[in-house]
């Protein structure tokens, strides 16, 4: 593999894990407007932009670094406590998201620089962030009134022993515990003269003194560190947490957001500054490298040098072990390229054939073929298990379509997500996301009214959006609902007779007139806005939930509320079919499509069709329709699909009964085949063909047009 | 020993790393051969760690010898230094 290659593969990993970190920036700061004092939320923001800077470092995106870095900044400030969250905030940092993300889009298209328009953008972002940068003007106004005078008072234990130099150098041990006093009180200061020489060989310009002191103070340990700053290289100084301390620092570090790194954990808790933690780190190297063995635990090393004491390390390390046993409890995942798992399906596939074939030739029977079969199967269902994924990820995208919108329209929302664990394929999931995202935006534009309008109505001003998602029967459903106006029938039905897709006198249900807002062109809003209301997105919507194999229905009541259910297969890969045998041929009709079955009348039969309990029901003959030669069954039936509101029959040689199967795609050489929308591999090992009802039972009833006119 | 007088020693000026070598010579030169050593600090307007090792030893030395050994009426901010080390003076 050449350096190229290596790099574009490092810089696809880089820009999947930068959406993610996209996401989660956005995700934590739609949070934060809702909770802003989440101090975890705040953590995860911040390290969000924090990994992305460095990341992107890696990669030389100069342009990328210098824009989250001011991103990284005022989050900092805002973690420090130094900047509140504030509506203001947000809004100017979610822009700022979404131009990291088109960066990373940028990137994905292989696009290093960004153009002028989006350098322009950056800038303009970046300018809205002005202010809440400490240096800023208005800088102070924002910022926290209590300041780190405020933090509380803790104490340390000194221990400083100082380079023999110092005092040659200038640099008086005296003058140092002089200073202090400015940052803290200090107090029970000892000093150590043991390590004074005999008086003959005692330099009087050498220092022998060590000191130790107990210093109270409200200051952080980096600051109490930074006093000692110029005699560090040479003198031992340590700063430890007074022992009576320290079950305050094992509270504290209980009660922190979770990291998987102990450094980290100690780090933040106060108890160990950077520097000593590099210096620890550099000592845990050395060591490593010398003894050629495996490196001491850090921990060991800053107890060992008695940076921190033993209690506070275990306390970072449990904190440590927990969060590494909640992450493989709930969000171990590892990422698999789609592709792999169509191979690894497509053998199981194979697995399934060459097992079946074996069966035949060792002949029936036998507890071991039998279990062999039981197994392949459930190594099938697990592989097809893998393409699953929780909805909850895509729901909770809409927090920002509803936030938006919501500022955009003046209205008041809040969005309601339950069941976002229910699991469906991937493909399915991507594929929804934008139906998904016209019903919300329909839900909020016409159906949530404007809080006046509501508060006029008795209704809370504030409306409620739910997104709910659960398995049903094989099925996940997927429902979007509102407490809004409702749908109105007799603007529906109007609208529908002036558009002439109903006749004036036709009566309909309740249900048939709700279905008319999903036909094309089908608007009822009296305003045009720039969400919805273009009479494009219902009928899209229908289309593409249809296209999936799925249903769409509308439950409303006038003055509180829709809701529109969508129901979808679970997966795409596997089809609940119905197999029928013509001939020495099987083929699978999908199962939602078949209504009912009768027998062939037998006797002679006018043109291809039936009397179906009175009603003309046209059939198609398959065997004709597929050419397969030999003579037809006896007692032929009758499969009978429903396409559209439109009844076809299929003309079958024998019923084989309900399946669950794999769809394997047609190659390419079949792209050209209408009625047939993939092939399976049954249990004999031999090929059946899924039918494609849609293009059949059109494709045939123009063949009958064209014939009917030739006949003319 | 105890025969022999308590030897007084007047320390003015810095005691500090400036003086430190020509200090430490005089207060060892003192102690040797008293019957022990009360430094007076009162002259003196400065104390640093040199200095502050430098009366510690000499500490020691009247230790090692037996000696008593005392320090006296130091000014404020010396007074403030010692208490901060940990050496208080003796009221006479």
């Amino acid at each position: 593999m050449s350096t190229d290659d290596d790099m574009r593969e490092a810089l696809d990993t880089f820009v999947t894990e930068a959406r993610d970190l996209v996401q989660q920036l956005e995700e934590g700061l739609l949070d934060l407007e809702v909770r802003p004092a989440a101090a975890d939320t705040v953590n995860t923001v911040f390290r969000a932009a924090h990994t992305l800077k460095g990341s992107s470092g890696l990669f030389g995106l100069r342009h990328l670094v210098q824009f989250t870095h001011v991103v990284e900044t005022v989050l900092g400030s805002v973690r420090e406590g130094d900047l509140e969250v504030s509506p203001g905030l947000v809004s100017a940092l979610l822009p700022c998201a979404d131009h990291i993300g088109t960066m990373i889009e940028g990137l994905a298209g292989g696009r290093l620089e960004p153009d002028a328009a989006q350098a322009a953008e950056g800038a303009a972002l970046l300018a809205g962030l002005e202010p809440y940068l400490g240096d800023g003007p208005g800088a102070t106004a924002v910022r926290h009134a209590e300041d780190a005078g405020a933090a509380p008072e803790r104490s340390w234990r000194l221990s400083l022993r100082f380079g023999a130099d110092c005092l040659r150098n200038g640099m008086d041990p005296l003058s140092f515990l002089r200073y202090l006093g400015s940052i803290g009180t200090v107090s029970r200061v000892s000093v150590d003269d043991s390590g004074l020489p005999a008086a003959e060989q005692m330099d009087p310009e050498t220092c022998y003194l060590a000191f130790e002191a107990e210093l109270l103070s409200g200051a952080p340990k980096e600051e109490i560190e930074a006093v000692f700053e110029f005699v560090r290289e040479d003198s031992d100084i340590r700063i430890v947490p007074a022992e009576h301390q320290l079950d305050a620092y094992v509270r504290a570090i209980r009660a922190m957001p979770e990291s998987d790194r102990v450094g980290d954990v100690l780090i933040s808790s106060g108890a160990v500054t950077e520097l000593e933690m590099a210096e620890a780190l550099h000592i845990q190297q050395e060591q490593a490298v010398r003894s050629g063995t495996r490196p001491v635990p850090i921990g060991e090393i800053l107890v060992e040098h008695g940076i921190v004491p033993r209690p506070i390390v275990d306390a970072a390390l449990n904190r440590q072990r927990k969060t590494i046993e909640t992450r493989s409890q709930d969000t171990q995942t590892i990422r698999i390229d789609a592709a792999r798992l169509d191979r690894l399906i497509d053998l199981v596939g194979e697995l399934v054939i060459a097992q079946s074939s074996t069966g035949l030739r060792a002949g029936a029977g036998g507890e071991a073929q039998s279990e062999v079969m039981r197994l392949v199967d459930e190594v099938r269902h697990s592989a097809l298990a893998l393409r699953m994924v929780p909805i909850g990820t895509t729901l909770r995208r809409f927090e920002r379509v509803v936030r938006d919108v919501c500022v955009e329209l003046g209205k008041e929302v809040s969005l309601v997500i339950t069941g976002g664990d229910a699991e469906m394929d991937k493909a399915l999931v991507e594929r929804i996301s934008d139906p998904l995202l016209h019903l919300v935006r329909n839900s909020l534009d016409h159906g949530i009214e404007a809080p006046a309008e509501r508060r006029r109505h008795g209704k809370a001003a504030q409306g409620t959006l739910r997104l709910n998602a659960y398995h049903d029967a094989g099925n996940i459903v997927i429902e979007v609902g509102d407490d809004g106006r409702g749908l109105d029938r007799e603007k529906i039905l109007a609208k529908a007779v002036e558009r002439g897709v109903v006749d004036a006198d036709a009566v309909l249900t309740d249900a048939e007139v709700h279905d008319l807002i999903f036909e094309p062109g089908f608007s009822t809003a009296s305003t045009v806005s720039s969400l919805s209301g273009r009479g494009v997105g219902m009928d899209v919507v229908r289309r593409n939930v249809t296209g999936l194999r799925g249903s769409i229905e509308v439950e409303t009541t006038r003055g509180a509320g829709t809701t529109i259910r969508i129901r979808l297969p679970l997966t795409l890969a596997i089809i609940d079919g119905f197999l029928v045998g013509v001939g020495p041929s099987s083929f699978i009709v999908p199962l939602d499509r078949v209504t009912e079955i009768v027998e062939l009348p037998s006797g002679p039969l006018g043109r291809d069709c039936m009397n179906l309990r009175g009603e003309v029901l046209p059939f198609i003959r398959l065997r004709d329709l597929f050419d397969i030669p030999g003579e037809p069954a006896r007692r032929q039936s009758v499969v009978i699909v429903e396409q559209s509101g439109q009844r076809t029959g299929l003309v079958v040689d024998a019923l084989l009964g309900e399946l669950q199967t794999v769809i394997k795609p047609l190659g390419v050489l079949f792209s050209g085949l209408s009625c047939i929308s993939g092939s399976t591999i049954l249990g004999s090992g031999e090929i059946a063909l899924i039918l494609d009802v849609g293009p059949l039972v059109a494709d045939h009833s123009e063949r009958e047009h064209v014939r009917a006119r030739r006949a003319a | 020993m105890s025969t022999r007088e308590l030897r007084r020693i007047a320390l003015d000026g810095e005691l500090t790393i400036m003086t430190a070598a020509e200090q430490k010579e005089r207060l060892l030169a003192a102690l040797q051969g008293s019957g022990g050593l009360r430094v007076d600090l009162s002259g003196v307007e400065e104390l640093d760690t040199a200095g502050l090792q430098i009366l510690l030893l000499a500490r020691r030395e009247a230790a090692r010898l037996d000696l008593p050994f005392e320090l006296g009426a130091p000014a404020g901010n010396v007074a403030a230094v010692l208490a901060l080390a940990g050496l208080a003076a003796e009221e006479e």
